[in-house]
Protein backbone atom coordinates (compact mmCIF):
# COMPACT_ATOMS: atom_id res chain seq x y z
CA UNK A 1 0.00 0.00 0.00
CA UNK A 2 1.24 3.47 -0.86
CA UNK A 3 2.47 5.62 2.04
CA UNK A 4 1.61 9.01 0.71
CA UNK A 5 -2.13 8.86 1.20
CA UNK A 6 -4.26 11.91 1.88
CA UNK A 7 -7.88 12.09 2.98
CA UNK A 8 -10.03 15.02 1.92
CA UNK A 9 -13.20 15.37 3.96
CA UNK A 10 -16.26 17.38 2.88
CA UNK A 11 -15.05 17.46 -0.71
CA UNK A 12 -17.53 18.41 -3.42
CA UNK A 13 -18.49 16.39 -6.48
CA UNK A 14 -19.02 18.67 -9.48
CA UNK A 15 -20.27 16.10 -11.96
CA UNK A 16 -23.96 16.98 -11.82
CA UNK A 17 -26.12 19.78 -10.47
CA UNK A 18 -26.64 18.03 -7.12
CA UNK A 19 -23.08 19.17 -6.23
CA UNK A 20 -22.91 16.75 -3.28
CA UNK A 21 -20.55 18.23 -0.69
CA UNK A 22 -20.25 15.23 1.63
CA UNK A 23 -17.54 13.36 -0.27
CA UNK A 24 -14.65 11.77 1.60
CA UNK A 25 -11.81 11.27 -0.86
CA UNK A 26 -8.82 8.96 -0.45
CA UNK A 27 -5.98 10.28 -2.58
CA UNK A 28 -2.75 8.58 -3.60
CA UNK A 29 -0.57 11.69 -3.71
CA UNK A 30 2.35 9.91 -5.44
CA UNK A 31 0.26 8.67 -8.34
CA UNK A 32 -2.08 11.67 -8.16
CA UNK A 33 -5.22 9.59 -8.34
CA UNK A 34 -8.32 9.39 -6.18
CA UNK A 35 -8.59 5.76 -5.12
CA UNK A 36 -11.85 6.03 -3.18
CA UNK A 37 -14.76 8.45 -3.10
CA UNK A 38 -16.89 7.62 -0.08
CA UNK A 39 -20.57 8.68 -0.39
CA UNK A 40 -20.28 9.19 -4.16
CA UNK A 41 -22.88 7.77 -6.57
CA UNK A 42 -21.96 5.78 -9.65
CA UNK A 43 -21.45 9.00 -11.65
CA UNK A 44 -19.44 10.64 -8.87
CA UNK A 45 -17.18 7.60 -8.48
CA UNK A 46 -16.39 7.71 -12.21
CA UNK A 47 -15.85 11.50 -12.03
CA UNK A 48 -13.26 11.19 -9.26
CA UNK A 49 -11.60 8.01 -10.56
CA UNK A 50 -11.16 9.14 -14.16
CA UNK A 51 -9.83 12.66 -13.63
CA UNK A 52 -6.15 12.03 -13.18
CA UNK A 53 -3.16 13.75 -14.77
CA UNK A 54 -3.20 13.12 -18.50
CA UNK A 55 -0.15 13.05 -20.70
CA UNK A 56 -0.90 15.77 -23.21
CA UNK A 57 0.41 19.28 -23.93
CA UNK A 58 -0.96 22.15 -21.85
CA UNK A 59 -1.42 24.20 -24.99
CA UNK A 60 -1.57 23.57 -28.72
CA UNK A 61 -2.01 25.68 -31.83
CA UNK A 62 -3.33 23.78 -34.85
CA UNK A 63 -2.39 20.51 -33.16
CA UNK A 64 1.22 21.49 -32.45
CA UNK A 65 2.52 21.91 -28.90
CA UNK A 66 3.29 25.50 -27.88
CA UNK A 67 3.89 27.29 -24.61
CA UNK A 68 0.88 28.46 -22.62
CA UNK A 69 2.04 32.05 -23.15
CA UNK A 70 2.14 31.61 -26.93
CA UNK A 71 -1.34 30.10 -26.89
CA UNK A 72 -2.69 32.95 -24.76
CA UNK A 73 -1.24 35.50 -27.18
CA UNK A 74 -2.77 33.73 -30.18
CA UNK A 75 -6.15 33.35 -28.45
CA UNK A 76 -6.18 37.04 -27.54
CA UNK A 77 -5.26 38.09 -31.09
CA UNK A 78 -8.05 35.94 -32.55
CA UNK A 79 -10.68 37.23 -30.13
CA UNK A 80 -9.64 40.89 -30.34
CA UNK A 81 -9.57 40.75 -34.14
CA UNK A 82 -12.92 39.03 -34.65
CA UNK A 83 -16.05 40.91 -35.75
CA UNK A 84 -18.58 38.55 -34.15
CA UNK A 85 -16.77 36.50 -31.49
CA UNK A 86 -18.81 34.18 -29.30
CA UNK A 87 -18.12 32.75 -25.85
CA UNK A 88 -19.86 29.50 -24.96
CA UNK A 89 -19.90 26.71 -22.36
CA UNK A 90 -19.06 27.63 -18.76
CA UNK A 91 -21.24 25.11 -16.93
CA UNK A 92 -18.31 22.89 -15.91
CA UNK A 93 -16.03 25.47 -14.39
CA UNK A 94 -15.94 27.72 -11.33
CA UNK A 95 -17.83 30.98 -10.82
CA UNK A 96 -14.45 32.69 -10.63
CA UNK A 97 -13.59 31.47 -14.16
CA UNK A 98 -17.08 32.38 -15.38
CA UNK A 99 -16.53 35.97 -14.22
CA UNK A 100 -13.41 36.21 -16.36
CA UNK A 101 -15.25 34.87 -19.42
CA UNK A 102 -17.98 37.50 -19.01
CA UNK A 103 -15.32 40.23 -18.78
CA UNK A 104 -13.54 38.98 -21.92
CA UNK A 105 -16.79 38.96 -23.91
CA UNK A 106 -17.66 42.43 -22.66
CA UNK A 107 -14.25 43.82 -23.67
CA UNK A 108 -14.32 42.30 -27.17
CA UNK A 109 -18.01 43.23 -27.60
CA UNK A 110 -18.84 39.63 -28.29
CA UNK A 111 -21.79 37.34 -27.63
CA UNK A 112 -21.97 35.33 -24.43
CA UNK A 113 -23.95 32.14 -23.99
CA UNK A 114 -23.81 29.11 -21.71
CA UNK A 115 -24.97 25.50 -21.99
CA UNK A 116 -28.15 26.67 -20.29
CA UNK A 117 -29.46 27.65 -23.73
CA UNK A 118 -29.58 23.97 -24.75
CA UNK A 119 -30.61 22.73 -21.30
CA UNK A 120 -33.09 24.69 -19.20
CA UNK A 121 -32.88 27.88 -21.29
CA UNK A 122 -36.59 27.55 -22.08
CA UNK A 123 -37.24 27.36 -18.32
CA UNK A 124 -35.24 30.58 -17.94
CA UNK A 125 -37.59 32.22 -20.44
CA UNK A 126 -40.58 30.83 -18.56
CA UNK A 127 -39.25 32.23 -15.25
CA UNK A 128 -39.26 35.67 -16.84
CA UNK A 129 -42.77 35.23 -18.18
CA UNK A 130 -44.52 33.34 -15.39
CA UNK A 131 -42.33 33.61 -12.28
CA UNK A 132 -41.01 30.85 -10.07
CA UNK A 133 -42.40 29.50 -6.80
CA UNK A 134 -39.14 28.15 -5.49
CA UNK A 135 -37.25 26.68 -2.52
CA UNK A 136 -33.99 25.07 -1.40
CA UNK A 137 -33.50 21.31 -1.49
CA UNK A 138 -33.21 21.36 2.32
CA UNK A 139 -36.78 22.61 2.47
CA UNK A 140 -37.89 19.70 0.29
CA UNK A 141 -36.06 17.26 2.54
CA UNK A 142 -37.75 18.60 5.67
CA UNK A 143 -41.24 19.35 4.36
CA UNK A 144 -42.25 17.78 1.05
CA UNK A 145 -44.94 15.07 1.30
CA UNK A 146 -45.77 15.07 -2.43
CA UNK A 147 -42.86 14.90 -4.87
CA UNK A 148 -43.52 14.91 -8.62
CA UNK A 149 -40.78 14.34 -11.21
CA UNK A 150 -41.82 15.38 -14.72
CA UNK A 151 -39.76 14.60 -17.84
CA UNK A 152 -36.63 13.49 -16.03
CA UNK A 153 -34.75 10.36 -15.03
CA UNK A 154 -32.89 11.27 -11.84
CA UNK A 155 -31.86 7.67 -11.07
CA UNK A 156 -29.47 7.92 -14.03
CA UNK A 157 -28.81 11.64 -14.41
CA UNK A 158 -28.77 12.76 -10.74
CA UNK A 159 -28.62 9.56 -8.66
CA UNK A 160 -28.35 11.33 -5.29
CA UNK A 161 -31.21 13.73 -5.91
CA UNK A 162 -33.38 11.24 -4.01
CA UNK A 163 -31.40 11.97 -0.82
CA UNK A 164 -33.12 15.37 -0.76
CA UNK A 165 -36.52 14.55 -2.15
CA UNK A 166 -37.42 10.92 -1.59
CA UNK A 167 -35.56 8.92 1.05
CA UNK A 168 -34.47 11.26 3.87
CA UNK A 169 -36.26 11.76 7.15
CA UNK A 170 -36.98 15.45 7.67
CA UNK A 171 -38.21 17.78 10.39
CA UNK A 172 -41.85 17.31 9.29
CA UNK A 173 -41.28 14.03 7.46
CA UNK A 174 -40.25 11.76 10.37
CA UNK A 175 -40.61 8.48 8.45
CA UNK A 176 -38.79 9.47 5.28
CA UNK A 177 -40.15 7.88 2.11
CA UNK A 178 -43.14 6.40 3.99
CA UNK A 179 -44.38 9.94 4.59
CA UNK A 180 -44.07 11.00 0.96
CA UNK A 181 -45.93 10.19 -2.24
CA UNK A 182 -43.63 10.12 -5.25
CA UNK A 183 -45.06 10.56 -8.76
CA UNK A 184 -43.11 10.07 -12.00
CA UNK A 185 -44.47 11.46 -15.26
CA UNK A 186 -42.59 10.39 -18.39
CA UNK A 187 -42.99 8.98 -21.87
CA UNK A 188 -41.17 5.78 -20.95
CA UNK A 189 -40.56 3.61 -17.93
CA UNK A 190 -37.09 4.73 -16.89
CA UNK A 191 -34.80 3.26 -14.20
CA UNK A 192 -36.26 5.95 -11.89
CA UNK A 193 -39.67 4.25 -12.04
CA UNK A 194 -39.16 1.86 -9.07
CA UNK A 195 -38.95 4.88 -6.75
CA UNK A 196 -42.43 6.05 -7.77
CA UNK A 197 -45.65 5.32 -5.93
CA UNK A 198 -47.53 6.50 -9.01
CA UNK A 199 -46.21 6.17 -12.54
CA UNK A 200 -47.93 8.17 -15.28
CA UNK A 201 -46.91 7.38 -18.84
CA UNK A 202 -47.69 10.23 -21.20
CA UNK A 203 -47.64 10.30 -25.01
CA UNK A 204 -44.53 12.00 -26.45
CA UNK A 205 -44.92 15.72 -27.01
CA UNK A 206 -48.17 16.03 -25.03
CA UNK A 207 -46.80 17.58 -21.83
CA UNK A 208 -48.36 20.98 -22.38
CA UNK A 209 -51.79 19.42 -22.98
CA UNK A 210 -51.60 17.40 -19.75
CA UNK A 211 -50.31 20.38 -17.75
CA UNK A 212 -53.15 22.55 -19.06
CA UNK A 213 -55.71 19.87 -18.19
CA UNK A 214 -54.29 19.70 -14.66
CA UNK A 215 -54.51 23.49 -14.38
CA UNK A 216 -58.12 23.40 -15.53
CA UNK A 217 -59.04 20.75 -12.98
CA UNK A 218 -57.22 22.61 -10.19
CA UNK A 219 -59.35 25.64 -11.05
CA UNK A 220 -62.51 23.51 -10.98
CA UNK A 221 -63.13 23.50 -14.74
CA UNK A 222 -64.46 20.55 -16.73
CA UNK A 223 -62.05 18.53 -18.82
CA UNK A 224 -63.26 16.40 -21.74
CA UNK A 225 -62.61 12.67 -21.19
CA UNK A 226 -61.05 12.72 -24.69
CA UNK A 227 -57.96 14.06 -22.94
CA UNK A 228 -56.93 10.40 -22.67
CA UNK A 229 -56.83 10.06 -26.48
CA UNK A 230 -54.63 13.16 -26.67
CA UNK A 231 -52.25 12.61 -23.77
CA UNK A 232 -52.51 8.90 -23.05
CA UNK A 233 -53.52 9.73 -19.47
CA UNK A 234 -57.07 8.84 -18.30
CA UNK A 235 -59.23 11.57 -16.77
CA UNK A 236 -59.50 9.48 -13.59
CA UNK A 237 -55.70 9.63 -13.20
CA UNK A 238 -55.77 13.39 -13.73
CA UNK A 239 -58.52 13.78 -11.13
CA UNK A 240 -56.60 11.65 -8.63
CA UNK A 241 -53.39 13.63 -9.13
CA UNK A 242 -55.21 16.96 -8.76
CA UNK A 243 -56.76 15.85 -5.46
CA UNK A 244 -53.34 14.76 -4.18
CA UNK A 245 -51.78 18.06 -5.24
CA UNK A 246 -54.49 20.19 -3.63
CA UNK A 247 -54.50 18.21 -0.41
CA UNK A 248 -50.81 17.72 0.27
CA UNK A 249 -49.06 19.85 2.91
CA UNK A 250 -46.03 20.70 0.78
CA UNK A 251 -45.78 19.71 -2.87
CA UNK A 252 -42.88 20.00 -5.28
CA UNK A 253 -42.63 19.67 -9.05
CA UNK A 254 -39.14 18.76 -10.27
CA UNK A 255 -38.87 19.00 -14.04
CA UNK A 256 -36.28 17.86 -16.54
CA UNK A 257 -35.36 18.32 -20.16
CA UNK A 258 -38.25 16.11 -21.20
CA UNK A 259 -40.16 19.38 -21.01
CA UNK A 260 -37.64 21.88 -22.36
CA UNK A 261 -36.19 19.96 -25.31
CA UNK A 262 -39.52 19.00 -26.83
CA UNK A 263 -42.22 20.73 -28.82
CA UNK A 264 -43.53 23.57 -26.71
CA UNK A 265 -40.20 24.25 -24.97
CA UNK A 266 -40.72 27.34 -22.74
CA UNK A 267 -44.50 26.97 -22.98
CA UNK A 268 -44.14 23.57 -21.30
CA UNK A 269 -41.96 24.98 -18.50
CA UNK A 270 -44.27 27.98 -18.18
CA UNK A 271 -47.34 25.75 -17.88
CA UNK A 272 -45.67 23.74 -15.11
CA UNK A 273 -44.59 26.88 -13.23
CA UNK A 274 -48.10 28.30 -13.59
CA UNK A 275 -49.55 25.03 -12.22
CA UNK A 276 -47.32 25.36 -9.13
CA UNK A 277 -48.48 28.96 -8.68
CA UNK A 278 -52.15 27.93 -9.09
CA UNK A 279 -51.77 25.29 -6.39
CA UNK A 280 -50.68 27.89 -3.85
CA UNK A 281 -54.36 28.86 -3.57
CA UNK A 282 -54.80 25.51 -1.81
CA UNK A 283 -51.49 24.55 -0.21
CA UNK A 284 -47.76 25.24 -0.40
CA UNK A 285 -46.39 24.18 -3.79
CA UNK A 286 -43.02 24.82 -5.42
CA UNK A 287 -41.25 23.96 -8.67
CA UNK A 288 -37.61 23.53 -9.58
CA UNK A 289 -35.75 22.47 -12.74
CA UNK A 290 -33.33 19.61 -12.17
CA UNK A 291 -30.13 21.11 -13.53
CA UNK A 292 -27.46 19.08 -15.29
CA UNK A 293 -23.81 20.08 -15.24
CA UNK A 294 -21.96 20.74 -12.00
CA UNK A 295 -22.01 24.53 -12.14
CA UNK A 296 -24.60 25.38 -14.75
CA UNK A 297 -26.58 27.11 -12.00
CA UNK A 298 -23.47 29.16 -11.19
CA UNK A 299 -23.23 30.17 -14.84
CA UNK A 300 -26.81 31.47 -14.72
CA UNK A 301 -26.06 33.37 -11.52
CA UNK A 302 -22.75 34.89 -12.62
CA UNK A 303 -23.98 35.94 -16.06
CA UNK A 304 -27.12 37.40 -14.48
CA UNK A 305 -25.15 39.39 -11.87
CA UNK A 306 -22.84 40.82 -14.45
CA UNK A 307 -25.13 41.45 -17.41
CA UNK A 308 -28.67 41.36 -16.07
CA UNK A 309 -29.54 38.30 -18.19
CA UNK A 310 -28.83 34.59 -17.69
CA UNK A 311 -27.63 33.55 -21.21
CA UNK A 312 -27.78 34.64 -24.85
CA UNK A 313 -26.24 38.09 -24.19
CA UNK A 314 -24.70 40.34 -26.84
CA UNK A 315 -22.31 43.23 -26.11
CA UNK A 316 -21.80 44.56 -29.65
CA UNK A 317 -23.36 47.94 -28.81
CA UNK A 318 -21.27 48.31 -25.67
CA UNK A 319 -24.07 47.25 -23.33
CA UNK A 320 -25.72 43.87 -22.74
CA UNK A 321 -28.73 42.85 -24.84
CA UNK A 322 -30.65 39.60 -24.35
CA UNK A 323 -32.26 37.81 -27.25
CA UNK A 324 -32.56 34.01 -27.27
CA UNK A 325 -32.90 32.76 -30.83
CA UNK A 326 -30.47 35.42 -32.03
CA UNK A 327 -27.64 35.50 -29.48
CA UNK A 328 -27.80 31.86 -28.37
CA UNK A 329 -25.00 29.68 -29.67
CA UNK A 330 -26.95 27.18 -31.78
CA UNK A 331 -28.30 30.22 -33.64
CA UNK A 332 -25.06 32.21 -33.95
CA UNK A 333 -23.35 29.12 -35.36
CA UNK A 334 -26.16 27.73 -37.52
CA UNK A 335 -26.80 31.15 -39.09
CA UNK A 336 -23.09 31.56 -39.80
CA UNK A 337 -22.80 34.76 -37.71
CA UNK A 338 -19.88 33.82 -35.45
CA UNK A 339 -16.37 34.33 -36.82
CA UNK A 340 -14.45 33.12 -33.73
CA UNK A 341 -15.43 31.03 -30.71
CA UNK A 342 -14.11 30.78 -27.15
CA UNK A 343 -15.41 27.45 -25.82
CA UNK A 344 -14.95 26.75 -22.13
CA UNK A 345 -15.53 23.28 -20.65
CA UNK A 346 -18.04 22.24 -23.26
CA UNK A 347 -18.21 20.13 -26.40
CA UNK A 348 -20.55 21.66 -28.98
CA UNK A 349 -18.75 19.83 -31.81
CA UNK A 350 -20.23 16.66 -30.33
CA UNK A 351 -23.64 17.74 -29.09
CA UNK A 352 -24.88 20.55 -31.34
CA UNK A 353 -27.05 20.29 -34.46
CA UNK A 354 -25.26 19.34 -37.64
CA UNK A 355 -25.46 22.82 -39.21
CA UNK A 356 -23.91 24.43 -36.12
CA UNK A 357 -21.07 21.90 -36.04
CA UNK A 358 -20.35 22.47 -39.73
CA UNK A 359 -19.96 26.22 -39.15
CA UNK A 360 -17.87 25.70 -36.01
CA UNK A 361 -15.38 23.77 -38.15
CA UNK A 362 -14.89 26.81 -40.41
CA UNK A 363 -13.96 29.41 -37.74
CA UNK A 364 -11.04 29.71 -35.30
CA UNK A 365 -11.99 27.95 -32.07
CA UNK A 366 -10.23 28.45 -28.73
CA UNK A 367 -11.02 25.59 -26.36
CA UNK A 368 -10.39 25.02 -22.67
CA UNK A 369 -11.10 21.49 -21.45
CA UNK A 370 -9.81 18.89 -19.03
CA UNK A 371 -10.23 16.10 -21.58
CA UNK A 372 -9.79 15.78 -25.31
CA UNK A 373 -13.10 16.23 -27.10
CA UNK A 374 -14.29 16.66 -30.65
CA UNK A 375 -14.26 20.42 -29.97
CA UNK A 376 -10.67 20.45 -28.70
CA UNK A 377 -9.69 18.35 -31.74
CA UNK A 378 -10.95 20.99 -34.18
CA UNK A 379 -9.70 23.93 -32.07
CA UNK A 380 -7.18 26.40 -33.49
CA UNK A 381 -5.95 27.01 -29.92
CA UNK A 382 -6.51 24.22 -27.37
CA UNK A 383 -5.72 24.50 -23.66
CA UNK A 384 -5.63 21.48 -21.32
CA UNK A 385 -6.83 22.75 -17.95
CA UNK A 386 -7.03 21.53 -14.36
CA UNK A 387 -10.30 19.93 -13.20
CA UNK A 388 -12.46 22.08 -10.96
CA UNK A 389 -13.10 20.58 -7.57
CA UNK A 390 -10.39 17.93 -8.02
CA UNK A 391 -7.40 20.19 -8.76
CA UNK A 392 -8.71 23.68 -8.08
CA UNK A 393 -10.60 25.62 -5.46
CA UNK A 394 -13.46 27.94 -6.30
CA UNK A 395 -17.21 28.27 -5.92
CA UNK A 396 -20.04 26.38 -7.55
CA UNK A 397 -23.82 26.63 -7.23
CA UNK A 398 -26.07 23.69 -6.46
CA UNK A 399 -29.22 23.43 -8.59
CA UNK A 400 -31.20 25.24 -5.88
CA UNK A 401 -28.90 28.30 -6.08
CA UNK A 402 -26.94 27.44 -2.92
CA UNK A 403 -23.21 28.36 -3.31
CA UNK A 404 -20.76 25.65 -2.26
CA UNK A 405 -16.94 25.89 -1.94
CA UNK A 406 -14.59 23.38 -3.54
CA UNK A 407 -11.86 21.47 -1.71
CA UNK A 408 -9.28 20.11 -4.19
CA UNK A 409 -7.63 16.71 -3.82
CA UNK A 410 -4.29 17.16 -5.57
CA UNK A 411 -2.41 19.66 -7.74
CA UNK A 412 -2.43 19.55 -11.52
CA UNK A 413 0.45 20.57 -13.80
CA UNK A 414 -2.15 22.30 -15.96
CA UNK A 415 -3.38 25.83 -15.25
CA UNK A 416 -6.95 26.39 -14.13
CA UNK A 417 -9.65 27.81 -16.42
CA UNK A 418 -9.59 30.93 -14.27
CA UNK A 419 -5.83 31.42 -14.77
CA UNK A 420 -6.04 31.00 -18.56
CA UNK A 421 -9.10 33.24 -18.88
CA UNK A 422 -7.59 35.93 -16.64
CA UNK A 423 -4.48 36.02 -18.83
CA UNK A 424 -6.56 36.20 -22.02
CA UNK A 425 -8.70 38.94 -20.50
CA UNK A 426 -5.66 41.06 -19.68
CA UNK A 427 -4.18 40.62 -23.14
CA UNK A 428 -7.39 41.32 -25.10
CA UNK A 429 -7.87 44.39 -22.96
CA UNK A 430 -4.43 45.66 -23.96
CA UNK A 431 -5.09 44.92 -27.62
CA UNK A 432 -8.53 46.55 -27.63
CA UNK A 433 -7.28 49.63 -25.76
CA UNK A 434 -4.40 50.07 -28.16
CA UNK A 435 -6.74 49.82 -31.15
CA UNK A 436 -9.26 52.19 -29.64
CA UNK A 437 -6.41 54.52 -28.70
CA UNK A 438 -5.20 54.46 -32.29
CA UNK A 439 -8.70 55.43 -33.37
CA UNK A 440 -8.81 58.21 -30.77
CA UNK A 441 -10.85 56.62 -27.97
CA UNK A 442 -12.15 59.08 -25.42
CA UNK A 443 -10.81 59.35 -21.89
CA UNK A 444 -14.15 58.11 -20.56
CA UNK A 445 -13.91 55.00 -22.66
CA UNK A 446 -10.48 54.22 -21.26
CA UNK A 447 -11.66 54.73 -17.71
CA UNK A 448 -14.69 52.53 -18.37
CA UNK A 449 -12.48 49.84 -19.82
CA UNK A 450 -10.22 49.89 -16.76
CA UNK A 451 -13.24 49.44 -14.53
CA UNK A 452 -13.98 46.17 -16.28
CA UNK A 453 -10.69 44.77 -14.99
CA UNK B 1 -34.31 -2.74 -50.13
CA UNK B 2 -34.77 -3.14 -46.36
CA UNK B 3 -38.15 -2.24 -44.91
CA UNK B 4 -38.18 1.14 -43.15
CA UNK B 5 -40.53 2.42 -40.50
CA UNK B 6 -41.19 5.80 -38.94
CA UNK B 7 -40.53 6.04 -35.19
CA UNK B 8 -39.89 8.68 -32.51
CA UNK B 9 -36.32 9.00 -31.24
CA UNK B 10 -35.68 10.24 -27.69
CA UNK B 11 -32.06 11.11 -26.91
CA UNK B 12 -31.27 11.34 -23.18
CA UNK B 13 -28.85 10.62 -20.39
CA UNK B 14 -27.89 7.19 -19.06
CA UNK B 15 -25.63 6.03 -16.24
CA UNK B 16 -23.24 4.38 -18.69
CA UNK B 17 -23.05 7.53 -20.78
CA UNK B 18 -22.30 9.51 -17.63
CA UNK B 19 -19.56 7.20 -16.42
CA UNK B 20 -17.97 6.71 -19.85
CA UNK B 21 -17.75 10.42 -20.64
CA UNK B 22 -15.53 10.79 -17.57
CA UNK B 23 -13.04 8.47 -19.27
CA UNK B 24 -13.19 10.61 -22.40
CA UNK B 25 -15.58 11.21 -25.25
CA UNK B 26 -13.06 9.92 -27.76
CA UNK B 27 -12.67 6.59 -25.93
CA UNK B 28 -14.28 3.32 -27.10
CA UNK B 29 -16.69 3.04 -24.16
CA UNK B 30 -18.34 6.41 -24.82
CA UNK B 31 -18.52 5.72 -28.56
CA UNK B 32 -20.15 2.33 -27.86
CA UNK B 33 -22.73 3.88 -25.50
CA UNK B 34 -23.64 6.75 -27.80
CA UNK B 35 -24.02 4.50 -30.87
CA UNK B 36 -26.53 2.08 -29.34
CA UNK B 37 -30.25 2.67 -29.79
CA UNK B 38 -32.85 0.99 -27.58
CA UNK B 39 -35.94 -0.39 -29.34
CA UNK B 40 -39.15 -2.11 -28.29
CA UNK B 41 -38.66 -5.89 -28.76
CA UNK B 42 -41.95 -6.23 -30.66
CA UNK B 43 -40.79 -3.55 -33.11
CA UNK B 44 -37.49 -5.39 -33.53
CA UNK B 45 -39.31 -8.63 -34.32
CA UNK B 46 -41.52 -6.89 -36.88
CA UNK B 47 -38.48 -5.30 -38.56
CA UNK B 48 -36.66 -8.66 -38.46
CA UNK B 49 -33.91 -7.21 -36.27
CA UNK B 50 -31.68 -9.15 -33.90
CA UNK B 51 -29.90 -7.77 -30.85
CA UNK B 52 -26.81 -5.88 -32.05
CA UNK B 53 -27.95 -5.47 -35.67
CA UNK B 54 -27.07 -2.20 -37.33
CA UNK B 55 -29.90 0.18 -38.23
CA UNK B 56 -29.89 3.44 -40.14
CA UNK B 57 -31.82 6.29 -38.53
CA UNK B 58 -32.57 9.13 -40.89
CA UNK B 59 -34.69 12.25 -41.22
CA UNK B 60 -34.68 15.44 -43.29
CA UNK B 61 -31.60 16.67 -41.37
CA UNK B 62 -29.26 13.71 -41.78
CA UNK B 63 -28.69 10.06 -41.00
CA UNK B 64 -26.61 7.87 -38.72
CA UNK B 65 -25.94 4.16 -38.32
CA UNK B 66 -26.20 2.64 -34.82
CA UNK B 67 -26.62 -0.78 -33.21
CA UNK B 68 -29.97 -1.77 -31.76
CA UNK B 69 -30.67 -3.19 -28.33
CA UNK B 70 -34.01 -4.67 -27.30
CA UNK B 71 -36.18 -3.36 -24.45
CA UNK B 72 -39.26 -5.05 -23.03
CA UNK B 73 -42.53 -3.51 -24.33
CA UNK B 74 -43.53 -2.50 -20.78
CA UNK B 75 -40.32 -0.45 -20.48
CA UNK B 76 -40.28 1.19 -23.91
CA UNK B 77 -43.54 1.72 -25.84
CA UNK B 78 -43.88 0.58 -29.44
CA UNK B 79 -42.69 3.17 -31.94
CA UNK B 80 -40.32 4.84 -29.47
CA UNK B 81 -36.51 4.67 -29.67
CA UNK B 82 -34.09 5.78 -26.97
CA UNK B 83 -30.43 6.71 -27.49
CA UNK B 84 -27.81 8.28 -25.21
CA UNK B 85 -26.83 11.81 -26.25
CA UNK B 86 -23.79 11.94 -28.51
CA UNK B 87 -22.55 12.64 -32.02
CA UNK B 88 -24.98 10.18 -33.73
CA UNK B 89 -28.07 11.86 -32.24
CA UNK B 90 -26.65 15.29 -33.17
CA UNK B 91 -26.63 14.20 -36.82
CA UNK B 92 -30.42 14.09 -36.70
CA UNK B 93 -31.02 17.34 -34.81
CA UNK B 94 -32.36 20.37 -36.66
CA UNK B 95 -30.91 23.80 -35.97
CA UNK B 96 -34.15 25.80 -35.89
CA UNK B 97 -34.69 27.00 -32.34
CA UNK B 98 -37.95 28.87 -33.02
CA UNK B 99 -36.51 31.96 -31.35
CA UNK B 100 -35.74 30.13 -28.11
CA UNK B 101 -32.10 29.09 -28.47
CA UNK B 102 -33.11 25.45 -27.98
CA UNK B 103 -33.19 23.06 -30.94
CA UNK B 104 -35.75 20.25 -30.72
CA UNK B 105 -33.53 17.59 -29.18
CA UNK B 106 -36.11 14.99 -28.14
CA UNK B 107 -39.02 13.32 -29.87
CA UNK B 108 -37.44 13.44 -33.30
CA UNK B 109 -39.36 11.65 -36.06
CA UNK B 110 -36.91 9.30 -37.80
CA UNK B 111 -37.04 6.55 -40.36
CA UNK B 112 -35.58 3.23 -39.21
CA UNK B 113 -34.20 0.59 -41.54
CA UNK B 114 -31.96 -2.41 -41.14
CA UNK B 115 -28.47 -2.07 -42.57
CA UNK B 116 -27.53 -5.24 -44.45
CA UNK B 117 -24.39 -6.93 -43.17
Amino acid sequence: MADNIRTVKHATCTFCGCVCDDMELTVDMDKKVITKAKNACVLGRAWFAEHHIEDRPAAMIDGKEVTVEEAIEEAAQVLAGAKFPITYGLSDTTCEAQRQAVAITDIIRGTLDTTTSVCHGPSGLAFQGVGESTMSLGEVKNRADLVIYWGGNPAESHPRHFRYAVTPKGMFIPNGKKDRTVVMIDVRKTPSAPVADILIQIKPGKDFELLWALRAKVKGKKVDPKIEEITGVPLSTINDLVERMKNCRYGVLFFGMGLTMTRGRHFNSGALLALATDLNEFTHFVAKPVRGHGNVTGADNVVSWQTGYPFGVNFSRGFPRFNPGEFTTVDTLSHGDADAALIIASDPASNFPKAAIEHLKTIPVISLDTKQTLTSKIAHVAFATATYGINTTGTVYRMDDVPIPLRPAFDSPYPSDEEILTAIRKRVHELILSRRGARGATGEAKVASKQVL
Amino acid sequence: MAKSESMILIPGRTSKQGTSLNKGKLKDEYIEVSTTVEMNLDDMTRLKLQEGDQVRLSNEIGSTVVRCKGRKPEDLPAGILFIAYGPPSSQLMGSDTAGSGMPLSKHMRVSVEKVSA
